[in-house]
């Protein structure tokens, strides 16, 4: 049978693909929906995920992964895929490097009712079928797989009797041959009310859609026996001598035939974003004093939706008025994916953006974010970390804290206030290794830092984010205890981009007739997207392709790793994603 | 469907693959085995001479070739020769079959992951890699004069790197790609100058499934050869279970499939050389 007839027949709606039992903690199931394999997993944070079970890697099952609460983790290379977002948040061969945001993995809408898991995979329509009869008491069933097609195994158990709850409670002669039913046929459920001796139960038999061939029948009993071990065992009993007989009456079991999907290979679709400059509604969920001064604000997505994933070290652009924009650090812990939280402080000298939003921002208010961008990612390939921060420079410092606490690795934390009542979360720092040193003058604060940094080992590394003094003094300081500058990581938090020491060129296109500038901490590909420019994109590493462009003037600095030595001293290609000019400009056939 | 009666121009075809390890045959011995698709018959004679013929009826007797302890046929015209490895006439080195393995995976599947540094830490814990050193260096990758594919200055924290390990090492790797489906790696020694060598042979069963021949050629004089296959097979053990959960199971050959990375330069450079050289047969083309 070729795929266009199975999709012919594909079931659409929403289908249980697992019960609450199959998806305790830190585990991943799989499971199948109209042949396509799923991998289901739940997050410390309660959250049921179903996405595609393939890492977008290698292909390799993500059920075979590891579910750490907060992330599943591939087996084979450990990329880490975040709770909810499904957005990929750490590649550890390149440790140094934030994931593209086009790294997510495909994922599913999921709900859980009558102690199912419940998913569709043909879109978002419809919804979870509404049994008023289950809306009371009820008790999951064992549920049985059947070699049969869901539609042959929905005229089947319009046929399946069962002996009403009460009766097993108390012992009975009777057997389920002796029960009066009623089968009621739903969509894609038979719900069936079983009588005998005066007693009686109804029970709901949702079937699940496996493959063509193959079904999975999950049933509901409307009722909380007191004693559940009798009941179950009945209702096992009778679904597998019901499961016997379907696959008697089926004249050949299908053969196996590989999930539907895993033919073709992962190859993700063109940068879902866009162009970089669009923006999201967020509504600010939450406002908080944390500190004296400095207010802790927590945005939603206003449609509802989950926002774009956040690594450690990540800001967002607040667009606060036309013309005012401001960044902010992510906060967030891994997992903590269904917000962003940042924190604000008000500081009489701001150029209005914090003192705005600190005063002006409430709860409820909508504010447009653009997604979110890491020029500070973290590496976790050094044993020690030793994360520095300045005031308000913790933000960025405490998503990093939980990241690397969450994976156990070992770091502590200093951080300079002008006073304790400036200390913020300082409950979660209260759980790690932390010092706090306040009130110091710059010349003390010079030598505390010069006492923290000690003598450089290749296994400790800095992060400090904090006031431009403090991080010019711990700069010096490093350099002068011979620190390798790759060990030591800071971001002024007054503008991220000041430390964008990339080149700046121009770019002329010549079909386009267009001139344009590519500043510092700006590739190419951003800069063509931004004037709307066609060219496609994927993996925007440089090691796919998708994004080359022809050279017609000029000396590519080629960063990738997808050109061959010819295709590269040639210099007649170019990856817009992450090569430069290696002068002042290049001409582009585009 | 068998390849040799597709119209192609695959070099597969015509290229020698191996189909036993020959200390594995004994004299008299009849066996049957598949290779690209077809059944063959392996006889070894009294003399100890072998004999390879599709097993068709009548048989069609197919070229043998015995080299680096492994019996090669070829079902198409044996125009390409089979590759060098010098280092096996080198002194002071002793050369052994660690075992073959059945995996249901494709073979360049397999080379693809045998050309892998950066599952080392989460697949080969505790020897061929340890958290938190996990990352790729960059190295450099080209192809040779007789296009060979070359991965060369690769470097990875080991904290078991051989059998004659003492301690963890920074170990230096160099892999080649002399044929689609065989790889050649020449490891840092913890004890000599010169590198081990360590290859994979792929059998290609059929498009999906492989027979994976291990030919070690090594600077270790002092372990038992139970050892040092039992070191390979744990090694290759590991990796069984990650290749049968990889899917599709053939090679995908677009350059936008999977999600490259830098640290896989030379897969990207793997799947570009078949591509170029017009391999069909256990791949997706692009
Ligand atoms: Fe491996």
């Amino acid at each position: 049978m070729s795929d266009v007839d199975l999709r012919d027949e594909a079931p659409t709606g929403w289908f249980p693909v697992a019960t609450e039992h199959d998806v305790i903690a830190r585990v991943v199931f799989r499971g199948q929906l109209d042949g396509r394999e799923l991998a289901v997993w739940r997050a410390d944070d309660g959250f049921v995920n179903v996405w595609e079970n393939r890492c977008l890697h290698r292909g390799v099952r993500l059920s075979i992964g590891c579910n750490d609460g907060n992330e599943l983790v591939c087996r084979y290379h450990a990329w880490r895929y975040a709770n909810r977002s499904a957005g990929c948040t750490y590649i550890p061969a390149h440790p140094a490097d934030a994931p593209s945001r086009t790294i997510t993995a495909q994922s599913y809408a999921a709900v859980e009712r009558y102690g199912l898991i419940w998913t569709t995979t043909n879109g978002d329509e419809g919804s979870v079928p509404d049994i008023g009869t289950l809306s009371g008491p009820r008790l999951l069933l064992r549920s049985l797989p059947v070699n049969a097609s869901p539609q042959t195994v929905r005229e089947h158990l319009g046929s399946h009797r069962f002996l009403p709850a009460a009766l097993l409670e108390t012992g009975t002669a009777a057997s389920a041959d002796d029960a009066e039913v009623v089968a009621d046929h739903g969509e894609s459920w038979v719900t069936i009310t079983a009588d005998a001796a005066g007693e009686s139960s109804t029970a709901v038999f949702f079937v699940q859609p496996v493959d063509p061939h193959r079904s999975m029948i999950r049933g509901v009993l409307a009722d909380a026996p007191a004693d559940e071990i009798p009941v179950l065992r009945h209702h096992a009993y009778e679904l597998g001598r019901l499961v016997r007989k379907i696959e008697e009456a089926v004249e050949e079991p299908a053969e196996r035939t590989p999930p539907r999907g895993f033919e073709t290979p992962v190859i993700l679709p063109a940068n879902p974003w866009g162009h970089q400059r669009a923006t999201l509604s967020m509504v600010v969920d939450r406002k908080a004093a944390v500190a004296a001064d400095i207010a802790l604000f927590e945005l939603v997505p206003e449609d509802g939706s989950t926002p774009p994933t956040a690594q450690p070290g990540a800001h967002i652009d607040l667009h606060l008025r036309p013309g005012l924009v401001r960044q902010y650090s992510i906060t967030n812990g891994p997992g903590e994916t269904d917000r962003y939280r940042i924190a604000v402080k008000r500081d009489p000298h701001s150029r209005g953006g914090s003192a705005f939003l600190y005063e002006a921002i409430e709860e409820g208010d909508t504010i447009e974010v653009s997604p979110p961008h890491n020029g500070f990612p973290l590496r976790r390939n050094i044993p020690r970390t030793t994360l520095i921060a300045g005031g308000i420079g913790i933000t960025p410092l405490i998503a990093m804290a939980q990241a690397l606490d969450a994976s156990g690795m070992t770091f502590d934390v200093h951080y300079f206030v002008a006073a304790p009542q400036q200390i913020a979360f300082r409950r979660r720092l209260a759980t790690y290794t932390c010092e706090f040193h306040v009130g110091l003058t710059p010349a003390q604060t010079t030598d505390t830092l010069l006492d923290i940094l000690g003598t450089p080992t290749p296994t400790r590394q800095v992060y400090a984010c904090g006031p431009p003094p403090m991080l010019d003094a711990l700069k010096a300081k490093a350099r002068a205890l011979n620190w390798p500058a790759d060990a030591v990581h800071v971001e002024y938090f007054e503008n991220t981009n000041e430390i964008a020491t990339d080149s700046s060129f121009v770019i002329d296109l010549a079909r386009s007739a267009l001139t344009l500038e590519v500043p510092s901490g700006s590739t190419m590909l951003d800069v063509l997207r931004a004037n709307d420019v066609p060219i496609v994109s994927s993996c925007e590493l440089g090691a796919c392709g998708s994004c080359a462009a022809t050279v017609l003037g000029g000396d590519p600095l080629h960063q990738d790793v997808y050109l061959n030595d010819a295709e590269r001293q040639g210099g007649q290609v170019v990856l817009t994603c992450v090569s430069r000019a290696s002068g002042e400009r290049l001409v582009l056939d585009l | 469907m068998p390849i040799a009666t597709r119209e192609t121009t695959d070099p597969v075809l015509d290229g020698w693959h191996p189909i036993a390890a020959s200390g594995e045959l004994s004299m008299g011995e009849q066996r049957r085995t598949r290779l690209l698709g077809e059944a063959l018959d392996i006889e070894i004679d009294l003399l100890g001479n072998a004999s390879v013929a599709r097993a068709t009826a009548p048989a069609e007797p197919l070229p043998t070739h015995d080299r680096y302890g492994y019996l090669w046929t070829c079902l198409g015209e044996p125009s390409i020769p089979l590759f060098e490895i010098p280092e096996v006439d080198e002194p002071g080195r002793r050369v052994l079959h660690a075992g073959t393995i059945g995996v249901h995976v494709s073979a360049p599947r397999a080379v693809e992951n045998f050309l892998d540094m950066a599952h080392f830490p989460y697949v080969h814990t505790d020897i061929l890699g340890v958290e938190p050193f996990t990352e790729v260096a960059e190295y450099d990758v080209h192809i040779d004069s007789i296009n060979e594919l070359w991965a060369t200055d690769c470097v990875f924290w080991q904290p078991i790197a051989a059998t004659t390990s003492t301690e963890g090492q920074m170990t230096d790797y160099e892999y080649r790609v002399p044929h689609p489906y065989c790889v050649i790696l020449y490891k840092t020694s913890p004890i000599d100058d010169r590198k081990d060598v360590i290859a994979l042979f792929c059998q290609p069963v059929d498009e999906e499934r492989i027979e994976a021949h291990m030919f070690l050629c090594l600077l270790d004089a002092s372990n038992s050869t139970a050892m040092i296959r039992d070191f390979q097979l744990t090694i290759f053990g590991q990796d069984k279970p990650i290749l049968e959960n990889q899917y599709p199971k053939r090679l995908p050959l677009d350059p936008r499939a999977e999600t490259p990375i830098r640290a896989d330069k030379v897969a990207i450079s793997y799947r570009r050389w078949l591509s170029d050289q017009g391999v069909t047969y256990a791949v997706i083309p692009a």
